[in-house]
C-alpha cells in the first residue's frame, strides 16, 4: 500500500522531469522579482540602518530565501482538486482503494520535490552570484531550515487543499483560488515580512497559520531568530500542520456526502 | 468603419457570453482589483517606515503607480493572446482567422478582448485624482490631452513589445516562457527608475522602453526632471509608435510564414 504512495511521488516527479524546460525560465522570472524588491528596498533604507528589526543585508537575505522558498512549496493543488470536483473524476477517484487527500498530498510532494532539486536549489545559487545574500555558516541552522521548509510545503498544501474542496459547495470557485493566491503571498510574509505590517495586522498574523508558510522558516533562515526560540517557531509550525488537519477532515467528511457532477 | 463595425459585433457576442455568467464576471474583476492592491499595500506599508524612496514621498510613489495602472489597465484588456502559441499555432485556428478579410492580428485580439481589466484603469484614474488634490498639483486642461496622449503611447509601448514577443511562435513552436518573463521585467516601470543601477535605468528607458509606461509620463505631471525624466515624457508616444511599428513589422513578417498544423 506504501508503495502506491510513493510510487505517486515518483510519477510525479518524473513527470514534471518531461516538462523541466518550463521551470528554467522560471528561475529567471523569480530571480526578475527578487531583483525588483532588492532594489526598492535598497531604496527604502536609504541611510537608515534598521527598519521593523531588519538591517538591510538581512532583508536581501530574507526576500530571496523567501521566494525561492516559494519556488518549492508553491503548487496547484487547490485547481487540480477543483478541476477533479467539477469534472467528476473525482467519483472514480473515490472507489478507488486509496485515499485521495493522501493521493493529492504525494504527487504535491513529487512535485515538490523536483522544485526543490531543480528550481529553488539552481534558483538560489544564481541569486547568491547576484545578490549580495549572505547564506548561514551554521550547518544546524541549514538542517532545521530543511525541516522548516517541509512544514512550509505542509502547511501551504493543507490551505490548497481547503480551498479546492470548496468546489464541492460552490460551483466555481475560480476566483476564490485566485484571491487565495494573492492572500497567501501577502500574510505569508513574502511581499513584505510581518513585522513591517502596523500593528493591528501583525498582532492577528500571529494567530493565522500564513506566517508558518514563509515569515518562520525565513526568519530563521535569516539568523534573525536563534538559540531556543528556534524551537519555539518550529513548535508554531507544527501545531498549525496538525491543527490544519481537523478542518481537512471535517470538510472532506461533509464533501463527500453532496458531490454534485457538473456535466461530464 | 468596417473594422469599427467588427468591433461593435465582437463587443455584442461578449457580452452575450457574460451574461450568462454574471457572478463570474465579477469575481474576475474583483481578483484581478486584488492583484493590483497588493502591490499598493506594499507601497503603503513601507511608507510607514520610511518618509521617502529614492527622493520619491509617499504621494507620488502612489501617484506613479495609479498612472500605471491606467495603461496597464487598457493594454490587458485589448491584448489577451497569452495563449495565442497553443490555440492558433499549434491547434491551427490561424488558418480560419487568415482566410478572412479583416487584419489577422486584430482578429485576433478581439476575440479574447478581457474588458474587465479596464476596471483597474479606473482605479489607477482614482489614484491619481486622489493624490493629485494631496500634492496640491495645479489643474491645466492640457493636464487632460497629455494623459490621453501618454496613455495611447504607453499602451502602444506594451503592445509592441508584446506583439513582437508573441511572434517569436510563428519562428518556433516550441514554449520558450519569454512572455511571462517580459511580464515580470513590465513590472519595473511601476517604481521610480532612479532607484535602480544605472543599466538597469538605461535598459527601461531605450531598449525595454518601460519607464515610458509608468515613471515618465507620471514625472511630467508631477514636475519631477531627476535625470531628464519629465524631459523626456513628451516623447512617450513617439516611442509608442517606434515599438508598435517594429512590434507590427515583426508580427506580419511571421505571419508569412504561417503553416498550418494540418489537424
Amino acid at each position: 500500500m506504501n508503495s502506491a504512495y510513493l510510487d505517486l511521488i515518483r510519477i510525479r516527479f518524473l513527470m514534471m522531469l518531461a516538462y523541466r524546460v518550463n521551470y528554467y525560465s522560471g528561475i529567471v522570472i523569480y530571480t526578475i522579482n527578487i531583483g525588483a524588491y532588492y532594489f526598492l528596498w535598497e531604496a527604502i533604507y536609504g541611510d537608515q540602518k534598521l527598519l521593523a528589526g531588519f538591517t538591510l543585508a538581512q532583508m536581501t537575505t530574507y526576500v530571496a530565501v523567501s521566494w525561492m522558498a516559494r519556488a518549492f512549496y508553491f503548487n496547484n493543488l487547490d485547481r487540480e482538486i477543483a478541476n477533479e470536483i467539477r469534472d467528476g473524476s473525482v467519483a472514480v477517484q473515490f472507489i478507488r482503494p486509496y485515499n485521495y487527500l493522501f493521493v493529492k498530498l504525494m504527487q504535491g510532494f513529487g512535485e515538490g520535490l523536483f522544485r526543490l532539486l531543480l528550481f529553488m536549489g539552481p534558483g538560489l545559487a544564481l541569486v547568491c552570484l547576484i545578490f549580495p545574500v549572505k547564506l548561514p555558516s551554521d550547518p544546524g541552522t541549514w538542517v532545521i531550515y530543511l525541516f522548516m521548509l517541509l512544514f512550509s510545503f505542509l502547511i501551504n498544501t493543507q490551505i490548497n487543499m481547503l480551498v479546492g474542496l470548496f468546489a464541492f459547495f460552490v460551483e466555481n470557485n475560480e476566483g476564490m483560488l485566485r484571491m487565495k493566491r494573492v492572500l497567501v503571498d501577502l500574510f505569508s510574509g513574502v511581499i513584505v515580512p510581518i513585522t513591517f505590517f502596523p500593528g493591528w495586522l501583525a498582532v492577528t498574523m500571529k494567530w493565522l497559520p500564513f506566517q508558518a508558510i514563509t515569515f518562520i522558516p525565513s526568519s530563521v533562515f535569516t539568523g534573525r531568530v536563534t538559540g531556543a526560540e528556534v524551537w519555539r517557531v518550529f513548535g508554531i509550525q507544527v501545531i498549525w500542520f496538525v491543527a490544519l488537519i481537523i478542518p481537512i477532515a471535517w470538510v472532506w467528511r461533509q464533501a463527500r456526502t453532496r458531490l454534485f457532477v457538473q456535466g461530464g | 468603419m468596417f473594422y469599427w463595425s467588427l468591433a461593435v459585433e465582437y463587443m455584442k457576442n461578449y457580452v452575450k457570453t457574460k451574461l450568462t455568467y454574471r457572478m463570474d464576471f465579477w469575481i474576475e474583476v474583483l481578483s484581478d482589483l486584488l492583484f493590483q492592491a497588493v502591490n499598493l499595500i506594499f507601497i503603503l506599508i513601507v511608507f510607514r517606515h520610511t518618509p521617502t524612496l529614492g527622493g520619491w514621498t509617499e504621494a507620488e510613489v502612489v501617484f506613479v503607480y495609479g498612472y500605471f495602472m491606467v495603461p496597464s489597465g487598457i493594454f490587458s484588456a485589448l491584448f489577451n493572446i497569452w495563449n495565442f502559441s497553443e490555440r492558433y499555432i499549434v491547434k491551427g485556428e490561424m488558418d480560419r482567422v487568415l482566410t478572412r478579410p479583416a487584419y489577422n492580428l486584430y482578429q485576433v485580439l478581439l476575440e479574447n478582448l478581457d474588458p474587465p481589466s479596464l476596471f483597474g484603469s479606473f482605479v489607477g484614474l482614482i489614484i491619481m485624482i486622489l493624490s493629485w488634490g494631496d500634492l496640491g498639483l495645479a489643474f491645466h486642461l492640457t493636464d487632460v490631452l497629455m494623459l490621453i496622449a501618454f496613455t495611447i503611447g504607453s499602451v502602444m509601448i506594451y503592445a509592441g513589445i508584446f506583439t513582437s514577443l508573441t511572434a517569436i511562435s510563428f519562428y518556433s513552436d516550441a514554449p520558450t516562457g519569454i512572455l511571462p518573463l517580459m511580464y515580470n521585467i513590465s513590472t519595473y516601470g511601476r517604481y521610480p527608475v532612479n532607484i535602480y543601477s544605472k543599466i538597469i535605468r538605461f535598459f527601461l528607458t531605450w531598449l525595454l522602453p518601460f519607464a515610458f509606461t509608468g515613471v515618465i509620463p507620471a514625472s511630467y505631471f508631477l514636475g519631477r526632471n531627476e535625470s531628464g525624466l519629465s524631459d523626456l515624457a513628451p516623447y512617450t508616444p513617439l516611442m509608442g509608435v517606434i515599438v508598435m511599428g517594429l512590434g507590427l513589422l515583426i508580427w506580419n513578417h511571421g505571419v508569412k510564414r504561417y503553416r498550418g498544423a494540418g489537424s
